[in-house]
């Protein structure tokens, strides 16, 4: 799992890097956090611990941001993280029945990791490309105009 | 000033260097001279204009013929063809691409485009692209000819109003952040368009992004700025890339920054990524989000521009808003206003999503009506099937039916039909809709998006969904539609912010249009549209079955079951309604009862 590689200096490392990029200061508390998420995987423990020793912020405050928003996450994710789009261009176009192969398929249900940590399944809100509806995103990359048949070859690619 | 009567544009784009660009611009100078054409025929280097495939190539004005494919020796002919005897060399024309974009294509003849003016026309990442479409000509001018209470009035002249949903006049805006006392005071730029379907902010940050910037430093310069913010969402990593290109170029021409354009007023940008919360569009919580707190919103007043960000008097914009400001201001106000309707002046972009023909972005004049947006210019429904309803004004906006699709389109006409202009999500939808299940739908999207400060929005939006939820699943009863309609006008009186008080538009207005579809699911356990599944049954059509035991083979349930060549037999206790037999019946026999 993304994460359980990184050892305490790694940690350290990824929240030094991010507090040096965006500075030290309160209100550059999100950008670090994103920065931190991305480079991990999710926030661990230590990297909060390190975040606020840094930003002389209380874990608190940490933890009641990291829980606001959306794409920070304070639980270890899958190897690859599978983003639905869940907004209604993608609904009507027919993600309903693509989001069903994708459960189905991978035998989890939203939110969930499966038992060999390669996924974690993540429904994402509008990500602005509707014209190609549904959407769907693994790690980086987008497939768009995705049909439920298709499913099964695309995510093959990540295995 | 010397004047030519032609201009030779030849690119010299690393490609088609590499293909001797340069030898043929040798070649082509000294047969102008020659031929005793250098002083009616200028050539320069440029560059992107054909995508550089068939390099060398140039570009020839007035006209705008495009030759490529040439070597040296060709410029002899060419010359004496093109520029001498007048006539084009057709063996080096080369037709211009047409590549598809699927957000935006070519205008119809509705539609006029102030905002996606530049939108796939210019490069994006190059500021002087920009520059040679009139950008950064109304800044020079508000900097060097108008008072910012002359800028303020030219805007307030216009009758632009908010884009991004309610609709406040733009210059009164500017005005009460102007008269603020307090310093430093801000320009925010809210770019975090989160309405699902709704991308047209998205593709004018990533296609025209100096547009929004030069908007904001004259916004700067009308209210006293010094610094601004765009604050954009994670999910637009592009638009936020292409923004802090165009933010770096602008700083080194020195548009941004000390003393911008050697005047005594100074203004600078940063972009700032929000980390996935619908409610950050909401403007108090884009702000507490930009001071990186949670993205909860307050109570107003006091108004942004009394406390705004930093609790310091904030003006904060729409992308939309802040991209028409350079073409109001070096076109006119007269110039605006003379599009729209009465109170709504200008154009407006929307997106056009769901059932319909042609989907993307289009940008019309206030006015149209819906049927000219969904017929003309999106011509019209897919599969020619039959318009049911369109959803105007994202997530918190309301279905109208047929009987409103001669409603002209400004902020007034669809607030009275019972929902709203929003940002400018369009979605259309045709008869195989459910409306009982759209409205679950976005009452899903709501209560999860629902911040959770105030108990209205947080506790009323999930009970709104779990009596929605129990209607398409078949055990609705009638008292529900009053229980949802007490619920939604509670909800929408006593909630904090606009995502409360628009959260129960889609079920108020589905309740008041098709309510006939809740008699159905509640009363006769049906669902018309054929989508709730606790209300459906797939059956298989006797005589047309063909007994090929495809269906049962591809069942994930093992629901079918049939001999070879007899007709086979859902089980409906066991079927999950996934519809996968349908998809591969090869036979039509499958229908939804």
């Amino acid at each position: 799992m993304a994460g359980n590689d990184k050892d305490g200096k790694t940690i350290s490392n990824t929240v030094q890097a991010a507090v040096d990029r965006f500075g030290a200061s309160q209100d550059e508390l999100i950008p670090i956090m994103n920065e931190v998420n991305r480079e991990l995987g999710f926030l661990p423990s230590e990297a909060l611990d390190e975040i606020s020793h840094q930003l002389r912020v209380p874990r608190s405050r940490l933890f009641s941001v990291a829980s606001f928003y959306a794409m920070l996450s304070t639980k270890p994710r899958g190897k690859h993280v599978i983003q639905f789009c869940e907004s209604a261009p993608c609904h009507v176009a027919g993600g309903r029945e693509v989001w069903q192969a994708v459960m189905d398929h991978l035998n989890i249900k939203e939110n969930e990791t499966t038992s060999d940590g390669n996924w974690t399944l993540l429904t994402t809100s509008c990500l602005g490309i509707c014209s190609v509806g549904p959407v769907m995103v693994v790690d980086d990359d987008i497939y768009g105009n995705v049909d439920p048949a298709q499913v099964p070859a695309i995510l093959d690619k990540y295995r | 000033m010397k004047y030519y009567r032609s201009h030779v544009l030849v690119c010299v784009d690393p490609s088609c260097l590499k293909k001797g660009a340069h030898d043929v611009m040798d070649a082509l100078q000294d047969e102008l001279v020659a031929q005793g054409l250098i002083d009616e025929v200028q050539v320069l280097e440029t560059s992107r204009i054909g995508g550089c495939d068939d390099g060398p190539e140039l570009m020839v004005y007035p006209e705008g013929v495009h030759y490529s494919s040439l070597t040296p020796d060709d410029m002899a002919y060419l010359v004496e063809e093109h520029f001498l005897k007048g006539r084009v060399a057709q063996k080096f024309v080369t037709e211009e691409k047409s590549f598809i974009d699927e957000e935006l294509s070519a205008p119809t003849s509705k539609e006029i485009r102030v905002v996606l003016r530049n939108c796939g026309k210019i490069d994006p990442e190059n500021i002087e692209d920009y520059l040679a479409e009139d950008g950064y000509q109304a800044l020079g001018k508000v900097l060097t000819e108008l008072s910012p209470e002359q800028v303020i009035d030219e805007v307030l002249r216009s009758g632009l109003r908010g884009r991004g949903g309610a609709g406040f006049p733009t210059g009164k805006k500017w005005q009460f952040a102007r008269s603020s006392k307090g310093s430093p005071k801000y320009v925010i730029c809210n770019a975090d368009e989160g309405d699902p379907g709704a991308f047209m902010n998205r593709r004018v940050i990533e296609g025209d992004p100096h547009a929004v910037i030069e908007g904001m430093i004259i916004a700067a310069y009308a209210i006293g700025a010094s610094q601004g913010y765009v604050y954009c969402r994670a999910e637009y990593p592009i638009a936020v890339k292409t923004l802090r290109i165009a933010i770096e170029q602008a700083r080194n021409l020195g548009l941004l920054g000390k003393n911008i354009l050697g005047s005594d007023f100074s203004f600078d940008l940063e972009v700032r990524m929000g980390a996935g919360a619908f409610v950050c569009g909401e403007e108090t919580a884009l702000m507490a989000s930009i001071e990186g707190q949670r993205g909860e919103p307050r109570p107003r007043p006091p108004f942004p521009a009394v406390k705004g960000l930093f609790g310091k008097p904030s003006n904060i914009n729409n992308v939309e808003t802040y991209a028409n400001i350079p073409q109001i201001i070096f076109r006119g106000a007269d110039w605006y206003a003379s599009m729209g309707t009465e109170k709504s002046k200008g154009t407006k972009t929307f997106a056009l999503a769901g059932d319909v023909r042609h989907t993307g972005l289009i940008e019309i004049p206030f006015g149209l009506t819906l049927r000219e947006i969904v017929y003309d210019v999106g011509g019209g429904i897919k599969d020619d099937k039959k318009f049911k309803a369109i959803q105007t004004g994202g997530p918190m906006g309301g279905c109208l039916p047929e009987a409103y699709l001669d409603l002209p389109v400004d902020y007034e006409a669809l607030t009275q039909a019972g929902s709203m202009m929003g940002s400018g999500g369009l979605v259309i939808m045709d008869e195989e809709t459910c409306m009982v299940d759209i409205a679950r739908f976005f009452m899903d999207f709501t209560q999860d998006e629902s911040c959770g400060k105030c108990t209205p929005c947080r506790v009323g939006t999930r009970r709104l969904l779990e009596i929605l939820e129990r209607i398409c699943n078949g055990k609705g009863e009638i008292q529900d539609l009053d229980t949802l309609e007490q619920l939604c006008s509670e909800i929408k009186q006593d909630s904090l912010c606009g995502l409360g008080q628009g959260a129960p538009t889609p079920v108020i207005s589905t309740l008041k249009h098709f309510r006939d579809e809740y008699i159905e699911h509640i009363v006769n356990k049906r669902c018309p549209a054929k989508v709730c599944k606790a209300l459906i049954r797939y059956e298989i059509i006797d005589g047309v079955c063909t007994g090929c035991t495809v269906c049962a083979r591809n069942c994930p349930v093992n629901a079918i079951s049939g001999e070879r060549r007899t007709t086979h037999v859902i089980d409906p206790e066991v079927c999950i309604r996934c519809g996968i037999c349908m998809q591969v019946c090869n036979f039509n026999a499958i229908e939804i009862n």
